[in-house]
């Protein structure tokens, strides 16, 4: 190596400079994109649809055809016009739910993990017992305690009690940010604890934020769905939980009414997949260990390292940002 | 830490999350705006089922048993004297039945089907994210985005899929139910064998979900230990594979005995929902009704069962998982 400190304006320059390489997309991670993507988009296609979800259209579970794409449920609505309504309903809730459930998770998992102490134990002590105890149970007791529930009491109600996992996984990220030395630098120069937790915590967190807030997103669905069947859904709205309850209990399911409890089920289940896997292959962008089986990208990665050592070796500068990217394998230097 | 302390600490921990689950479940019906006495009678009657006599009855029932003229803390230890002493009140929908004997008939079917679920999908679940980490390659991904699907697929889709392809469809199975019409519970070659036709149905919906979950936890786990200097070391050191597979699968399995803790609760919860579907007669059906006719004493005492059952499922696990690590014991503090 004839420059070993080579000046770090460099690093600009050199061939990786190209943002989305170090990204690495999988496959897997497109293919959850659209799940999610689709479902949002079926919620917000209630807004264009021509048919209410409260419109009578039909009789009782009328087969689909004749303008009805999904036939009619058991109020002889239109089913397609609820399950869009019913969509947007369970994002809403889910978006409300998830937000509430990852702010506060995030919050007492900063606090507990950066200051320790006791402070720490009373707060993983709450965490611990509210984690002991099933949510669903919480949910309950909860709802039939609320005179009326509402999508937004609901999503609020869901919203507080999802929390204690996502703030058991941050404390322990954050208990060890707090011991490196970049910490230690904003003390010395005087910042506050608000400061140092916002400006120099969290954003070592934040990977792991994003993706809690995914699966608490896709929990807070869930969650809703299966109140909603137990009949302590929010009265008077459409929401996915309460179109299977109404199908439940309408015996669609005996009765052979595909058309009015298929729809929710699967969209039910592309939500959860969907989330899930955009959860999983974000996991796999921030944590490289989990990635496996790319034997292409691995021999990429590898020719790409050669050729910037080989760079390096002859001292000269890599071609700038807007080149061709792609590595040229060379025999010259060794491997990195 | 010695294993003493481990599991004194752990007991005193689970004793505080019970206190909590009964205080919630004491509290949570206490707060119904206005006297929840006069809400529950005026929503009884409001369903015109029941007549000004046995209104009377009930209103002075619940008054009494639960001692509303008293004050709040006398009423709490009234009602911890009572669930102690394993009286769990009288139902006001079913007004003369005792809450004991609804949730006695209830209960067999859900334990005969939740808990051999929970043991055969933990050991199955183990083994299949055991050797897709092993394998890799195109088998692990199938294994995996099939268990992803199947493990985020929420359990009652799964169930009113099953149901409908399997029994409405396919006739291969009756539609829901436990046994036949006709028959009685009993102990008897006939009843038993009629019941278990009816059984494979929730059994396998709860069984699929579960191993799909345990599966993918499994999975990463492995991979994970794969990674692990210790393997690296063992391979230098020649040793064979099936030797190095023995250590990755005992230290893989570790995290996995705390994850059978947690997902124990979100299983009973999914399964009160996967017995509506198929309308066995346990306690999700029974809660479900119970919610329909707001008979507050049987929701509380099931909501009560569950907690407990689940905080003692959940100790259960964690003493073992002290037995079986001994870096739990040595570590300083095992609550985090």
């Amino acid at each position: 190596m004839s420059t070993p400190n080579a000046p770090v304006t460099d690093e600009k320059s050199a061939p990786r400079s190209n943002p989305f390489r170090s990204f690495n997309f999988s496959t897997r991670f497109w293919v959850s994109l659209v799940i999610v993507v689709a479902v949002v988009v079926l919620g917000l296609a209630g807004f264009l649809y021509p048919t209410g979800s409260g419109e009578k259209v039909g009789s009782l579970y009328d087969a689909p055809g004749g303008g009805l794409p999904l036939g009619t449920d058991n109020f002889g609505h239109d089913v397609l016009a609820v399950l869009m309504a019913g969509t947007r309903t369970s994002l809403i809730i889910g978006l409300v739910a998830g937000t509430i459930a990852t702010a506060i998770g995030v919050a007492v998992g900063l606090v507990a993990g950066f200051v320790g102490g006791w402070l720490e134990e009373v707060l993983m002590g709450i965490t611990n017992v509210v984690l002991a105890i099933p949510s669903i149970i919480v949910l309950i007791l909860i709802s039939i305690s609320l005179p009326q529930s509402s999508i937004w009491s609901l999503a609020v109600v869901i919203g507080i009690t999802a929390w204690p996992w996502t703030a058991r996984a941050v404390r322990a990220q954050a208990s060890s940010v707090a011991t490196r030395e970049h910490i230690d630098v904003a003390r010395l120069s005087g910042a506050r604890l608000p400061s140092i937790l916002l400006v120099d915590v969290l954003p070592y967190i934040l990977s792991y934020a994003v993706m809690a807030f995914v699966l608490q997103v896709s929990g807070a669905i869930l969650a809703e769905s299966a109140l909603s069947m137990l009949g302590l859904g929010p009265s008077g709205t459409d929401s996915l939980g309460t179109q299977l309850h109404w199908a439940l209990a309408f015996q669609a399911v005996a009765t052979g009414a595909w058309w009015a409890f298929l729809p929710p089920t699967i969209v039910l289940t592309l939500v959860s997949f969907g989330f899930l896997l955009l959860q999983a292959s974000l996991d796999e962008v921030f944590n490289p260990r989990l990635r496996r089986g790319k034997k292409k990208q691995m021999k990429q990665a590898a020719a790409r390292r050669a050729k910037e050592a080989a760079a390096l070796a002859a001292g000269e500068q890599a071609p700038a940002a807007g080149a061709d990217p792609r590595p040229v394998p060379t025999s010259a230097g060794g491997a990195a | 830490m010695n294993l003493g302390r481990y599991i004194l600490q752990k007991t005193g921990w689970y004793l505080v999350a019970l206190v909590a689950a009964v205080g919630l479940n004491f509290l949570l019906p206490r707060l119904v705006p206005g006297n929840p006495v006069d809400v529950i009678v005026s929503n009884l009657t409001r369903g015109g089922s029941i007549t000004g006599e046995q209104q009377q009855q009930i209103y002075e029932t619940y008054v009494a048993e639960f001692g509303l003229d008293k004050p709040l803390w006398e009423q709490f230890f009234t009602y911890l004297g009572k669930v102690f002493t394993g009286d769990l009140g009288t139902s006001f929908a079913n007004y003369p039945a005792s809450v004991n004997d609804l949730v006695g008939q209830a209960l067999p079917w859900s334990v005969a089907v939740q808990l051999p679920a929970i043991l055969i999908g933990w050991v199955l679940g183990n083994l299949v994210g055991a050797i897709a980490a092993f394998r890799g390659g195109n088998w692990d991904r199938s294994v995996f985005t099939s268990s992803l699907f199947l493990s985020s697929m929420p359990y009652y889709c799964l169930s009113i899929l099953l149901l409908y392809v399997l029994a409405v469809v396919a006739g291969v199975f009756p539609v829901g139910g436990a046994y036949s019409l006709g028959l009685t519970p009993e102990l008897s070659a006939e009843f038993l064998w009629d019941a278990v036709s009816y059984y494979w149905l929730p059994f396998l919906s709860l069984v699929i979900v579960f191993i799909g979950g345990q599966a993918v936890g499994m999975r990463s786990m492995a991979i994970y230990e794969l990674g692990g200097d210790y393997v690296n070391y063992a391979r230098a050191m020649g040793i064979r594979d099936n030797t190095i597979t023995k250590y990755i699968f005992r230290n893989a399995m570790l995290p996995q005995i705390t994850g059978l803790a947690l997902s124990i609760g979100t299983l009973v919860g999914g399964a009160l929902i996967t017995e509506l579907v198929f309308n066995y007669p346990g306690v999700g059906t029974l809660l479900f009704n119970a919610i329909s006719q707001n008979d507050y004493p049987v929701i509380q005492a099931i909501t009560l069962i569950i907690t407990v059952a689940v905080l003692l499922a959940n100790f259960a696990v964690e003493i073992v998982y002290g037995f079986v690590d001994p870096r739990i014991r040595a570590a300083k503090s095992g609550e985090k």
